[in-house]
């Protein structure tokens, strides 16, 4: 349930983080101490964020559903309002509504292998899916987190990768097309990952978030695998105004991204994904 | 800087001056904007101070002479942000209609002793010699767009960039299309928002002062022109006025607007 | 499905004001179409203002003409630029402002969203057809808009039966005129010496019983009967029949896009005439004050960059894509959406297209049917 629809809520940003040099987490807290209480949001979720005098934009939760307060937010800063959200500090306030959209159906991954592939910051909206597994490790499979990044320093959130690695049966492969010295995962696009993953195609469920092109290239290797399409979970970003299903710009075919999505199961918009205009 | 004002310069090349009016009409607002700003540099309003270094200048007029450009030259290098105002400084202006004329036939007309001026070969836009931050498109500008930019800059937010059609804005206002009931040869389906729809709102049509709006179709509404009866030398007038040096109105040799099929 | 007749009445033209009267007794402003700029625009009417008569509109692809007879009927024409969309989904209207407070918390207010109530004079079935739409659009999902839900609640209409479709009409082959059918409160039959007026709702009901008027004649039924017939049948344009999504989105690589994007000049006026587009974008508005911002929506159109634009990609950079956009949602995913096209034959983008495109022309171009 949304909380703040129509007009947004205040929130205090209470800690800034420069995860890269591009990429910003904010913690932020709902100055409305009693809607902080009833807040809650489900993995891959998003809000809409208010930078003050300039209008919001459509930001994926990046923390963990079971603490829903303070909440996450991880920027990259791409656009008029990221730019002006990246330079918050702490103290400083923002508008705040959500949470919006459909999330991942972690409770169907149950009991099966999750497969959990992003691309630069796509990482940010499946972080919560991978908190959510580890805490129920025993209820599910095995865990296999592949991320791509363009460029070595792009990586961020380096210490969780490695603490996710020394889970039990939990797979962490990583790649940069451009690494540096010390960089020791694949040198190269994160398919390049698919010859050393240990999938087992029969009982998974695969998310992924990232760029398109990437993602439609994972996904055409899944379904080499055996990967069947109604167990693939994508993503999806598309202009967003309201998040309300109305203003229009986020649809995608028939759907609207922000009330359908923005995590689709490939099987319902394959007809659509990777069409130049969609 | 706690307390410290934003220093702002307002210049002036080859132009009409209208676009400084923009500040100068806000009215009361000039109060609340002498809060934020100081205003160092401003001919037309008092402060003369042309050599110090801002935080923003704002540029009217186009480039014409060879102290022109010393002088945006010295401007850039004072000036933390460049903003160009209205269509000379950003697209040329009328007087880069000089460009596609016989400039010696131009100056001798106008000037009584043309051996006195010192033209350079092209009139030009400013971003043709110096890096420009940002572009307010217009003739003139108004204070509308001069106070959202005032406002995005002083707040650290980059201004939207206004580059839809003015079709858009006519048809929010509820304005009868003058195109479509009249048979006039409205640039509104080719030209950049912002003036509000000033003309289709008094019955006439657009003449495209504020530029080349995003992904036009300059052929498409060049044949057009040619059924109201428009004959190619009127159709590519309609182009080539006031913002002549905006490369998207000069037609590529294989999309020529003045076609008559 | 034709309305009953049994509870109709009479309205002699003379006795119109009477209608107008009854209407403002009952607080409502009345909004009437008049001839402005060339077009027939809605208009709110003072007291003892009188209804233009002898209006007649000659409509083709981007053309549109008013002109003046001696006819004593006041709606023997069309339809005008604008359809209800205006009235409940406003061109630009804000959604909330900002203060900001010297402690640096930000205080939000919703736009107050109360309305007068207005009665709409002359509404067109296709209208109430485009409506109905818009009202499952902003009000049947499980967020309601309020802005649109207050405007909507505000209005009182009075439909009128389409006597004199013009060339741009297709809304017999879309199944939502010339006649309504229903979703209004009051409705008229214009005849030359009056009009034959019918109750739709509760509200309508009311009103009419307020006024003292004679059931209409036999003749004057059949008149509207035969009137209505011809109306429908004078339609030439139509929209290749069923529900075109499959056949849309089978032709996503036909050359025919790219053919209409030589033409069409992404201007969006096609979208803003039209009574089913509900796009729209949100940005800030603000002062020189610092401390003050208001946050406000307008239309947009499927035929802007901004509509796809997203961190430096726009998805549809080309017109033959923004056109493709357009077509295939306001003729195909409507469907899926709404459980019919978005298209209710009103031809508006078709009159007020600068170039004239003809969506008609063009979709059986796409996917066949052409008549």
């Amino acid at each position: 349930m949304s909380l703040a629809l129509h007009g947004p809520a205040a929130a205090e940003i209470i800690a800034c983080k420069q995860e890269s040099a591009s990429i910003v987490s904010l913690t932020l807290r709902l100055s409305d101490r009693a809607l902080a209480d009833r807040f809650e949001f489900q993995p891959g979720q998003f809000n809409m964020l208010y930078l003050y005098g300039a209008g919001e934009i459509p930001v994926s939760i990046s923390s963990d559903p079971s603490s829903p307060d303070p909440l996450v937010h991880t920027i990259r800063d791409v656009g008029r309002i990221s730019h002006g959200l990246v330079r918050l500090r702490p103290g400083d306030r923002i508008g705040l509504r959500g949470p919006f959209g459909r999330g991942w159906p972690v409770e169907d991954a149950c009991r099966r292998d999750v497969i959990v592939i992003t691309g630069g910051l796509g990482c940010a909206p499946v972080i919560p899916v991978i908190d959510y597994v580890i805490q129920r490790r025993r209820d599910y499979g095995r865990l296999i987190i592949m991320q791509g990044v363009k460029h070595s320093d792009d990586l961020i959130w380096r210490a969780r990768y490695d603490a996710w690695a020394e889970q039990p049966d939990t797979q962490v492969l990583l790649a940069a097309d451009v690494g540096d010295r010390q960089w020791n995962g694949t040198v190269g696009p994160v398919t390049g990952l698919f010859k050393q993953a240990q999938l087992r195609t029969g009982n998974s469920m695969a998310f992924l978030c990232g760029p398109e092109p990437m993602i439609r290239a994972c996904v055409q290797q899944l379904l080499e695998k055996g990967l069947p399409p109604d167990r693939i979970w994508i993503s999806m970003e598309r202009n967003m105004q309201c998040a309300l299903g109305q203003c229009g710009h986020c649809q995608f075919g028939a759907r609207f991204v922000c009330r359908d999505g923005p995590v689709f199961c490939y099987a319902d918009i394959r007809h659509l994904f990777g069409r130049k205009g969609f | 800087m706690a307390g410290a004002k934003t220093r702002v310069a307002v210049h002036k090349f080859s132009s009409c001056d209208g676009c400084q009016l923009a500040f100068l009409n806000m009215g009361e607002a000039l109060l609340t904007l002498f809060e934020q700003v100081e205003l160092v540099h401003f001919a037309e309003a008092g402060p003369l101070n042309p050599g110090t270094v801002v935080d923003i200048s704002f540029v009217e007029g186009s480039l014409s002479t060879a102290a022109d450009l010393q002088r945006i030259r010295a401007i850039r290098a004072n000036s933390d942000f460049l903003v160009t105002l209205g269509a000379c400084a950003t697209a040329g202006g009328l007087q880069a209609l000089r460009n596609i004329a016989d400039k010696g036939d131009w100056v001798a007309s106008v000037y009584a002793t043309p051996e006195t001026i010192s033209l350079l070969e092209n009139v030009t836009p400013i971003s043709a010699q110096v890096k420009v931050d940002l572009e307010i498109h217009g003739c003139p500008v108004n204070s509308r767009q001069v106070t959202a930019t005032l406002r995005s800059l002083l707040a650290g937010i980059t201004p939207l960039d206004e580059r839809d059609k003015l079709c858009l804005e006519c048809k929010r206002r509820q304005h009868v299309c003058v195109m479509v009931t009249q048979g006039m040869p409205c640039m509104g389906p080719v030209t950049r928002t912002g003036c509000g729809a000033l003309c289709p709102g008094i019955g006439r049509d657009c003449y495209a002062c504020y530029g080349a709006a995003e992904n036009i179709n300059m052929s498409s509404l060049g044949r057009h022109f040619s059924t109201l009866q428009l004959n190619p030398a009127q159709i590519s007038h309609r182009f080539v006025s006031f913002n002549s040096a905006d490369p998207a109105f000069t037609p590529e040799p294989a999309a020529d607007t003045a076609r008559d099929d | 499905m034709e309305a009953p007749r049994s509870a109709s009445r009479f309205l002699p033209r003379k006795a119109f004001d009477t209608l107008l009267s009854a209407l403002r007794d009952g607080g409502y402003d009345c909004a009437a179409p008049v001839v402005r700029d060339g077009a027939v625009v809605y208009t709110r009417l003072q007291a003892h203002d009188l209804l233009p008569s002898g209006i007649s509109i000659q409509q083709a692809p981007g053309h549109y003409r008013v002109e003046f007879t001696d006819s004593p009927r006041n709606f023997s024409w069309a339809n005008g630029p604008q359809a209800l969309k205006p009235f409940v989904f406003t061109a630009s209207e804000p959604l909330w402002s900002v203060r900001r407070d010297p402690d640096g918390e930000l205080r939000f207010t919703e736009a107050d969203t109360s309305q007068d109530p207005v009665a709409i004079i002359g509404v067109r079935s296709c209208d109430l057809a485009a409506l109905a739409l818009q009202d499952r659009h902003f009000l049947g999902g499980d967020c309601v808009d309020p802005h649109y839900q207050a405007r909507r609640a505000s209005l009182f209409l009075v439909a009128v039966n389409c006597s004199h479709p013009s060339d741009t009409c297709f809304c017999v082959s879309t199944g939502d005129g010339p006649t309504a059918s229903d979703g209004y409160d009051l409705l008229l039959d214009e005849l030359d010496d009056g009009f034959v007026i019918q109750a739709g709702s509760s509200a309508g009901q009311n009103l009419l019983e307020r006024l003292p008027l004679a059931s209409p004649t036999g003749k004057q039924l059949q008149d509207i009967t035969r009137q209505n017939l011809h109306a429908a049948e004078c339609q030439a344009r139509r929209l290749p029949p069923g529900n075109l999504e499959p056949a849309l989105f089978a032709n996503l690589d036909h050359p025919h896009w790219q053919t209409v994007a030589e033409r069409c000049l992404s201007c969006g006026n096609c979208t803003s005439v039209c009574p089913t587009c509900f796009c729209y974008r949100e940005l800030d508005r603000g002062s020189l004050d610092p401390d003050r911002s208001e946050h406000v929506r307008e239309w947009d159109s499927c035929f802007t960059q901004g509509h796809s634009y997203i961190h430096g990609v726009t998805i549809r950079a080309g017109t033959d894509l923004r056109y493709r956009q357009w077509l295939t949602h306001k003729l195909g995913s409507w469907h899926s959406q709404y459980g019919r096209s978005g298209c209710v034959g009103c031809g508006r983008c078709i009159s007020w297209c600068p170039v004239g495109i003809d969506l008609t022309e063009e979709v059986a171009m796409i996917v066949g049917g052409a008549s």
